[in-house]
Order: structure tokens, then C-alpha cells, then sequence
């Protein structure tokens, strides 16, 4: 084991660097204890628990992961991971944060093909299903009221939702056709405001 | 195409418009299993969507029991591989170039303008899968009961997932 160096900024505390081992263990937990939403639950092992990442580190981690599609916290499991261990952390992180869920779910899916037919079992996921919808749509208020500008993007929001909700067009190409538009309009803001700035 | 392939293509193509995760994608994940390819009816989606709910873990899930119901554990592996791959890829080859890309102006353009597209489609899939469960009166209140509680207060979720259970096994929704 090399020794610990002594950096020259040494008024900083030492940040932990975890093994693969500890990213996927630490993961693990943190897939595990989140239901609805797990991001909350990273950033407690991320930055409080475990100190990995300072509050900051964890910010711009996280503009990566939202940056790109998918599951955001997939992405970050494997920004985390790539951090500190390369391809072989990011592997661990993934896989810890998936593997406890993927084989709840499998068993939930087992049980559900063998019992999904009994009345009190639909009746009951019937519940969950209203449930979960009314999870989703206050997510979604929730991520429209963190939008900036909101008098000239949230029309763009409103847009997509009458074309998929309402109108029921082919969601891949209203998400790429709109963010085309809102991409450029936002792209055009921020060079008018660069000018701005300069004169 | 085998059907393991199937489902990896499928759901490897979904992950490059999931902005805003899964639960912004089930409009398409619908379509897809239900429309294109008919691998269930729209119920079971629905009862897999709850599932998926209920259990801990990322919103990726319900691609997870999607594919094990079509395949089996099999399926559940390659649908789920293949929605969380190609961006764990990016991630790992943007990650080096992320202190420059950061203040690019092109990133601040793409993340703005995404943002509102994201929230357009979240609100679309809850509003399509509370459509799909048609509520009665007393399922409508349930509905804005979750979104006021989970809006307003710190509750966590899962009580509401207990109640929504417990209500439905009323049948009174």
C-alpha cells in the first residue's frame, strides 16, 4: 500500500478515495432504500455519509448525468464510479445500485405471474397504479417549477404534453423534434446575453 | 430477431430520447410492448407499472419486469442492459472532458433546453397511466391526494403506495 502523500494543500480534509469493493457495497444501499426516486439517498452516502464527494463535486457530477438521457442515477453511479476506480469503479457502481432492485423485482414479477390473476391482487395494484401516476405528475410539477425562465420554456413543456398525452404523437419524435427548437432558442438567449455582457 | 435481441434493441434505442428518465419514457415503453409487439395487453402494463412502484430501486425498473415477462429472467437482464448501457458509455467516455465541456456554451443550451421537454413528457405519462387505471371519483381524489402530499410535505412515498394498496383492495376506487 503507498504511503499517503502529502499534497501541498494540506488545510483540506483528505477525501476518502472507495475501493470497487466499497463503491458497490456503498451502492447497494443506496438502490435499496430508495423508492420513488433515489437520487435523495446518493447524495446522502455521496456527500454526507461516506464523504466521497464534497457538496460541490457532487453538483457537477450530477450536471453530467442530467446532461445526458436515461437513468439519471445509473449515470451517476457510473460518473462516480469512473471517478475514482475507472472502468472497473463504474461497473461496480452500476451493478451494486442495480443487482439488489433487479432480483426484488424479478421476484415481484414471479409472484405476480402466478397470483396476478386473483382479484384482491388487481385491485390492489390497481391502488398503486393511481398511486405511482400521482408520484410521476408531481415529479414532473416539481421539475417545472425548478425551470428557469418559466414564461418562455414552461409553453414548450405544455406543448410536448398536448402532443404526447393528448394528440398521442410518436414520442421519439416529439422529444427530439422540441428539444431542436428549445435547444436552439436557448442556444440564441445565451449569445444574447454573452453580447450583452461584452458591450 | 430473437426475442432477447428484441428486447435489447428496443429499449437500447428508448435510452437516447429518456430524458428525464424512465418515468418520462412510458407513453413509448407502451407502445412498444404493447402496441408494436403486443408482448402484453394494456392491463398487465398497468399492474407492471404499479409493480415496479412499489419495489425499491430506480424508475428503470418497470423496463426490468417488461422484459421478464416476456422472457423470463433473461429478458429482464437484456431489456434492462440495454435501456441503462449506451449512457453509462457516454458517461464514461464525456466524464474526462466534463471540467471543459462544463463551460461550453453548447451544455448550458442543451441542458435549458431540455429541461422543459423533460417535464412535458413526466406530466404526459403520469396523466396516460392514470388514464389507463380510469379512476372513479374516489380514485381521482387519491390521485390529487398523492400529488398535493408528495408536493407539499416530507412524507415518504411509500406510505402513500401502502395506502393506495390497502384503498385498492377496498375496491372502492
Amino acid at each position: 500500500m503507498p504511503a499517503p502523500q502529502i499534497s501541498e494543500s494540506a488545510t483540506k480534509p483528505v477525501a476518502i478515495s472507495p475501493t470497487p469493493g466499497a463503491l458497490f457495497f456503498g451502492f447497494s444501499r443506496v438502490g435499496l432504500s430508495g423508492f420513488g426516486g433515489v437520487l435523495p439517498w446518493a447524495r446522502r452516502l455521496l456527500v454526507e455519509t461516506e464523504g466521497w464527494l464534497s457538496a460541490e463535486e457532487f453538483n457537477v457530477l450530477l450536471g453530467l448525468c442530467q446532461f445526458l438521457p436515461g437513468p439519471n442515477v445509473i449515470n451517476l453511479a457510473v460518473a462516480v464510479g469512473v471517478r475514482f476506480c475507472g472502468w472497473r469503479g463504474a461497473v461496480s457502481g452500476a451493478l451494486g445500485l442495480m443487482l439488489g432492485p433487479f432480483l426484488i423485482a424479478l421476484v415481484l414479477g414471479l409472484l405476480y405471474s402466478h397470483y396476478g390473476e386473483l382479484p384482491a391482487v388487481q385491485s390492489m395494484l390497481h391502488g398503486i397504479t393511481l398511486v405511482g401516476a400521482g408520484l410521476i405528475i408531481a415529479t414532473g410539477i416539481r421539475m417545472g417549477l425548478n425551470v428557469k425562465n418559466r414564461a418562455i420554456y414552461l409553453p414548450f413543456a405544455a406543448a410536448a404534453f398536448v402532443a404526447i398525452a393528448l394528440l398521442h404523437w410518436p414520442l421519439p419524435a416529439v422529444m427530439l423534434g422540441g428539444a431542436a427548437l428549445t435547444i436552439s432558442l436557448s442556444w440564441w438567449r445565451l449569445s444574447q446575453e454573452a453580447k450583452a455582457c461584452r458591450s | 430477431m430473437p426475442i432477447l435481441m428484441e428486447l435489447f434493441v428496443s429499449f437500447f434505442l428508448v435510452a437516447f430520447v429518456s430524458f428525464g428518465g424512465a418515468s418520462a419514457v412510458i407513453p413509448e415503453l407502451y407502445r412498444i410492448a404493447v402496441t408494436e409487439h403486443g408482448w402484453m395487453d394494456a392491463r398487465t402494463f398497468t399492474e407492471l407499472f404499479a409493480i415496479a412502484q412499489a419495489a425499491p430501486g430506480p424508475n428503470v425498473l418497470i423496463v426490468t419486469l417488461i422484459g421478464q415477462y416476456v422472457d423470463g429472467w433473461q429478458g429482464a437482464f437484456w431489456a434492462t442492459l440495454g435501456m441503462c448501457l449506451p449512457m453509462s458509455l457516454l458517461v464514461g467516455l464525456l466524464f474526462k472532458h466534463w471540467d471543459k465541456l462544463q463551460h461550453w456554451r453548447g451544455r448550458a443550451a442543451i441542458q435549458i433546453g431540455v429541461a422543459p421537454m423533460a417535464v412535458g413528457l413526466v406530466l404526459a405519462s403520469g396523466t396516460l397511466i392514470a388514464r389507463s387505471a380510469a379512476p372513479g371519483l374516489l380514485g381521482v381524489l387519491l390521485l390529487v391526494l398523492t400529488i398535493a402530499v408528495n408536493l407539499k410535505t416530507k412524507l415518504h412515498p411509500l406510505w402513500l403506495i401502502l395506502l393506495g394498496g390497502v384503498l385498492g383492495l377496498t375496491g372502492l376506487l
